[in-house]
């Protein structure tokens, strides 16, 4: 007993100790100690096309065509861009002058063309959003050409993670390759970076601390952008009630992946803020609606949801209100399309829920020749969204109440989904989320709607082909003409709304807790920028 | 004596293979590492490209003799998620572990050695009764609850000890330790008290019963007769003749405080290798997977190996030989 | 928890006047823990009859009744829990009720198996003596210093792989009941084996066997007695950290799925209402698993000094 309290008395002291040295002096106080539950799985900007790991490499590189906090397209390191009038093939970018990459090299067309050729490299992850990329070349100084196979409208879209290396650094360090997980060696790129970002990289320990200190000579540095924060060190701390524990006990400033029951709490907390808002993903169910008959369902040689009544009664039968409320905690968008707001395309009229109505629903039900109820099995994750596997279990017995027997299968996303990716899929009911990183509808289609094939429909597990549909997806790519392909992108959300493939549930609702010192909102590419961070006094 | 210790070197080695065998069997059912390696826009075909690269659309008998070949060189390949290679990552997170896994049983094995002769010496006191309790309600509750009941008194409330990480560490040649710093020291406190407490209730009581055991034997009645205080009887004769059975089970539970660690390690963002292990398992990370149970399988058979040992020291036959060296 | 019950009438009787049963009588410790784990037992048997709900049946909670506090009215469908509800609306009595019988049913299957396991490799070791038993050791000796926790998150995922998907929710009871049996038979083979060793010994056996028993008849009729009691002690005990054990596994990810809770997925549930007030999710669960394990760690205390003549 006597030893506790001796080690209690010498923590104290230990503690008073490290206060004293590390309080900071009143000019120097910012540092901004941010933690999330994820890290960064490399610094090699092209190895992985994942979003803590984008997240990270924001503050160090940057792309040609950058996002604003609310999503709006804006210049990065490219100042204009445009279609060359006289071929509909050539995207012409201008890039930015005076800016130099960390090491003191300055930023030039040479740069620009290494890095979009390594980011097209076969061991790249970002070689899939630059599969409509034919070639690029130097055109002056200043000036890119990025041939297309055809004319691509949304070729910028694409580009706003698509980060600028130095390539007389990359070629000296031997990183002139992406990342190869073949090989027996670590690219030095993994944990060193040379960008022209915000932050310079100090010091890097995977999984356990990342520095990075102010770049004081930043281009960028305006009004909107004071850079304020002089040094960041990012922790990521995977269990919640720690994570959440080392905001409340001061050890951190900025928390991401909040889970939604503690925000009240953390707003009640004095000196804390908690900022939300909607993320770029809508949740929601899918299903097989293409084969002849289901293996994991009661139903003997028929496929229940081939009938689109018992999709429109399933679709009645969810309360989406009531998931919100209770399961979301308020912290969602319930919704009646598998399209955030942000993407173009999006109209308030698609995104209206139909209301529960689980009379109906079960009279659809019967009409279809299921009055009796059929068994299914529901796949989730239980790692990947906001309470995902809460979301699955409400789904269980909103469905058993119009008589369908659920079965739920939770597992991580590693389980979960090679299930839905492989071909054919191993999922017959399944619950997945749907980020839009070009901000456009056809992102959507060519991933979910497309009939799956080697190219298009890689998400696509619902068995759904329909060739006339895939026709006006791919018209969607090469068509320039704004209007029309508006016009195009609204009949085939009419289509495919009308078969009901799909059953939304809401869009996905981020929230950040901080100290009151600082205001962060929420981005909805969950990728805070924190140049932006302007320090307000308590 | 040599011979002794090659055979069990031997057994060792074919523990270590059977051990890679079946982690290795078990992978396929972790996940498909290539889900998680490839971003949302990748097509079929780049993922059976990828797949193939990594050798993962061979049967699993070639899969497992190239990854045994290549460990036997020590070549355990390269991380999936981090793209490092997994002998570093080891090397990196070992210091972590290690000075977690042994300061928390040398806390158990030290208080759980101190509170058990107490509890036999005063078996019907109500202190030793009241140790004995709470004992139990500490084996009733899971170890990830008793770290965030820590986390939630000393960190948030108190604000006396930080709720994770290991604070500042110092290299010493490849080591990296936190033992040399107040915040590395600090940050100690809570993890080795959580993965220790466990271990601790277990010495304790059994070194209660066996200390109780013991006073009761017929040497220790001689030496009773012989009036030697009591006082030196508990803790000369009765307690080195406790410490056998006592090191053995506290040998053989050092595996469980290595497989604790994974929990406290999670709950602690600990950087340890049990933390490296949870996130492996989360990506579907094999190359990491394989090599972190081949080398808890090292840890058991060289614990177990050094538990033998201690307990030809313990063993008051053998007192003498040892003594005279 | 003593066997006797188990026992006809006259061998009950004998039980109770036996050194055992005085013992028993004397200690109000053992008493109150019988007491309590029966009542548990019981309880759990009679779950479906004593829970308001079950909570089990998806159809039969209101999602909107999620997070009421105890005794409190929810805001909107107005209705009362007295230990109030989880997140999906469960009540959280009848959750603590079938939670406990999983928790139980794996307790007390995966004890019996491991016990099954490990008295016969013990029996067949110490009897045997020889190859068999250097061999049986030694596996056991790697059982032992493999954690628990490895071996059960091994054997589930072996299960993960083997099993259709569509079958895993109905299988992961006896999954887990394998895994964790699976786990703990090595202590009882240690025992029974050193037991067998020293019986094998003596005069009785050598008779039994001059008379021409057949060597299992042997075993089980004279060396098995013998052993009742160190196996017992252990058996209350691994009762008890095996349902400590399903409660981790639950944590980490791998226990029951949250549509059939037991008390550690209820008590994982409830560890993220930690901070935000919700504490009763986490509470309640959280006691239920400690008096029931306290309980059974106090009996298997108890029986541990009142089998150990020495003691007394």
């Amino acid at each position: 007993m006597r030893a506790s309290r001796i080690l209690a008395a010498t923590a104290a002291v230990l503690a008073a100790a490290t206060a004293l040295a590390g309080l900071p002096g009143e000019a120097e106080a910012r540092t901004l100690r941010w933690a999330r539950s994820g890290d960064a799985l490399t610094l090699d900007p092209h190895a992985q096309n994942e979003g803590p790991t984008a997240a990270v490499n924001h503050h160090i590189y940057e792309t040609l065509v950058a996002r604003d906090p609310k999503g709006a397209l804006i210049p990065g390191l490219a100042t204009a861009w445009r279609i060359l009038p006289t071929d509909p093939t050539i995207w012409e970018f201008t890039l930015r002058e005076g800016v130099t990459f960390h090491d003191g090299a300055p930023f030039t067309a040479d740069d620009v063309v290494f890095s979009l050729n390594r980011a097209l490299q076969p061991t790249s992850d970002y070689k899939g959003l630059l599969t409509s990329v034919d070639g690029v070349s130097k055109a002056g100084a200043t000036t890119v050409h990025v041939k297309t196979k055809g004319p691509n409208p949304l070729l910028p879209n694409n580009l706003t993670n698509m980060f600028m290396m130095n390539k007389a650094w990359s070629e000296k360090n031997n990183v002139a390759k992406v990342q190869d997980f073949k090989s027996k060696e670590e690219n030095f790129a993994v944990r060193n970076a040379n960008g022209t970002g915000p932050f310079v990289l100090v010091s890097r320990e995977p999984d356990v601390k990342t520095v990075m200190k102010r770049n004081d000579g930043y281009w960028g540095k305006s009004a909107t952008v004071p850079l304020e924060v002089s040094e960041i060190v990012y922790t990521p701390i995977k269990a919640d009630a720690t994570r959440i524990a080392a905001l409340l006990s001061g050890e951190v400033d900025f928390v991401q992946d909040v889970p939604v029951q503690d925000i009240e709490r953390l707003k009640s907390t004095p000196n804390l803020r908690v900022t939300t808002g909607p993320e770029n993903r809508t949740i929601f169910l899918g299903m097989d609606v293409g084969s002849a008959d289901l293996k994991s369902d009661s139903v003997q040689g028929k496929n229940p949801f081939a009938d689109k009544r018992v999709r429109q009664a399933m679709n009645m039968a969810i309360n989406r209100a009531a998931i919100q409320r209770v399961v979301m905690r308020g912290q969602s968008v319930p919704t009646g399309v598998i399209m955030p707001p942000f993407v173009n395309g999006w109209t308030p009229d698609l995104d209206k829920a139909p209301a529960p109505d689980v009379a109906r629903a079960k009279a659809l039900l019967a009409e279809a020749g299921y009055g009796a109820g059929f068994q299914v099995t529901l796949n989730c994750p239980n790692d990947r969204y906001v309470n995902d596997e809460g979301i699955c279990q409400a789904v269980v017995g909103m469905m058993g109440q119009i008589g369908i027997k659920v079965n739920l299968v939770s597992q991580s996303k590693t389980l979960h989904f090679p299930l839905v990716q492989k071909n054919p899929p191993e999922t017959e009911f399944y619950l997945v989320g749907w980020g839009v990183p070009t901000f456009d509808s056809e992102y959507i289609f060519s991933f979910m709607y497309h009939t799956r094939d080697a190219k298009f429909g890689s998400w696509n597990a619902l068995r759904y082909a329909n060739a006339d549909l895939d026709r006006k997806i791919e018209s969607l790519s090469s068509e320039v003409d704004a209007q029309k392909r508006n016009a195009t992108i609204a009949e085939i959300w009419k289509t495919v709304q009308e078969e009901t493939l799909y059953l939304p549930i809401h869009h996905q609702t981020l929230a950040y807790a901080m100290t009151s010192s600082l205001d962060i909102p929420v981005d909805p590419e969950n990728q805070p920028k924190l140049k932006y961070v302007v320090f307000k006094s308590m | 004596m040599t011979a002794y210790i090659l055979r069990t070197i031997g057994q060792g080695a074919l523990v270590l293979l059977a051990v890679a065998f079946i982690a290795f069997s078990m992978f396929r059912f972790v996940g498909d590492p290539v889900a998680n390696m490839m971003g949302q826009e990748a097509t079929l075909a780049d993922r059976a490209e990828l797949s193939s690269r990594l050798g993962l659309d061979q049967p699993f008998p070639v899969q497992f003799l190239r990854f045994v070949r290549d460990a036997a060189t020590g070549d355990f390949g390269i991380s999936y998620r981090q793209g490092r290679p997994v002998a570093t990552l080891i090397a990196e997170r070992l210091p972590a572990t290690v000075e977690l896994a042994v300061l928390s049983a040398l806390f158990a094995s030290v208080a759980g050695v101190a509170l058990g002769v107490y509890a036999a010496i005063r078996r019907r006191g109500i202190v030793a009764q009241g140790v004995m309790m709470l004992s139990l309600v500490g084996v009733s509750l899971p170890t990830f609850l008793i770290g965030i009941g820590l986390i939630y008194v000393f960190a948030v409330e108190l604000r006396w000890l930080p709720s994770f990480g290991r604070g500042e560490t110092v290299r010493l040649g490849w080591w990296s330790t936190g033992l040399l710093t107040a915040s590395g020291l600090k940050s100690l406190v809570l993890p080795v008290l959580t993965l220790g407490f466990f271990q601790l209730t277990l010495i304790m009581r059994l070194t209660r019963a066996e200390m109780l055991e013991v006073m009761r034997s017929d040497f220790v009645r001689f030496a009773r007769a012989r009036g030697i205080p009591e006082r030196t009887i508990e803790l000369r004769h009765a307690l080195r003749n406790t410490m056998i059975p006592v090191v053995t089970v506290a040998g053989l539970q050092l595996g469980s405080v290595v497989a604790f660690a994974i929990v406290t390690e999670t709950v602690f963002q600990w950087p340890g290798l049990g933390a490296l292990f949870v996130n492996a398992v989360q990506f579907a990370d094999v190359p990491v997977m394989a090599a972190y149970l081949v080398f808890v399988g090292l840890v058991f058979v060289l614990v177990s190996l050094a538990v033998d040992l201690a307990y030809l020291a313990f063993d008051p036959r053998l007192r003498g030989t040892l003594a005279a060296r | 928890m003593s066997a006797a019950p188990l026992r006809p009438p006259g061998r009950l009787a004998r039980a109770w006047d036996s050194d055992i049963g005085y013992a028993f009588r004397r200690s109000p410790v053992a008493m109150l823990s019988t007491l309590v784990v029966l009542l548990a037992v019981g309880a759990s048997v009679l779950a479906p009859w004593l829970a308001p709900q079950d909570p089990f049946d998806p159809t039969q909670l209101d999602l909107m009744d999620g997070m009421t506090p105890p005794l409190g009215t929810n805001e909107i469908t107005g209705r009362t829990f007295w230990l109030g509800t989880d997140p999906q609306g469960r009540d959280l009595v009848s959750a603590i009720l079938f939670g406990s019988r999983i928790s139980l049913l794996v307790g007390f299957a995966s004890v019996i198996l491991s016990m099954a396991i490990g008295i016969s490799a013990g029996l067949v070791a110490g009897y045997l003596g020889g190859r068999t038993d250097a061999l049986v050791m030694r596996i056991a000796d790697v059982q032992l210093s493999f954690p628990a926790i490895l071996v059960a998150l091994l054997v589930f995922g072996i299960f993960r792989g083997v099993v259709p998907p569509a079958r895993q929710e109905e299988a992961t009871l006896s999954v887990l009941i394998l895994a964790i049996g699976l786990s703990n038979w090595a202590q009882y083979a240690r025992t029974v084996r050193a037991t067998t060793l020293v019986e094998k010994g003596k005069v009785y056996v050598e008779a039994a066997r001059l008379i021409g028993l057949r060597p299992l008849a042997i075993m089980v009729k004279h060396v098995l007695p013998n052993v009742t009691g160190p196996v017992l002690v252990i058996a209350t005990i691994n009762l008890a950290l095996a349902i400590i054990e399903e409660a981790t596994l639950s944590f980490l990810g791998v226990g029951m799925p949250p549509t059939q809770p037991s008390l550690g997925t209820l008590i994982r549930v409830g560890q993220g209402y930690l901070f935000s007030g919700e504490l009763w999710i986490l509470a309640f669960p959280a006691l239920a698993l400690i008096v029931l394990s306290l309980a059974i760690n106090l009996l298997g205390d108890w029986l541990r000094d009142a089998l150990d003549p020495k003691l007394r």
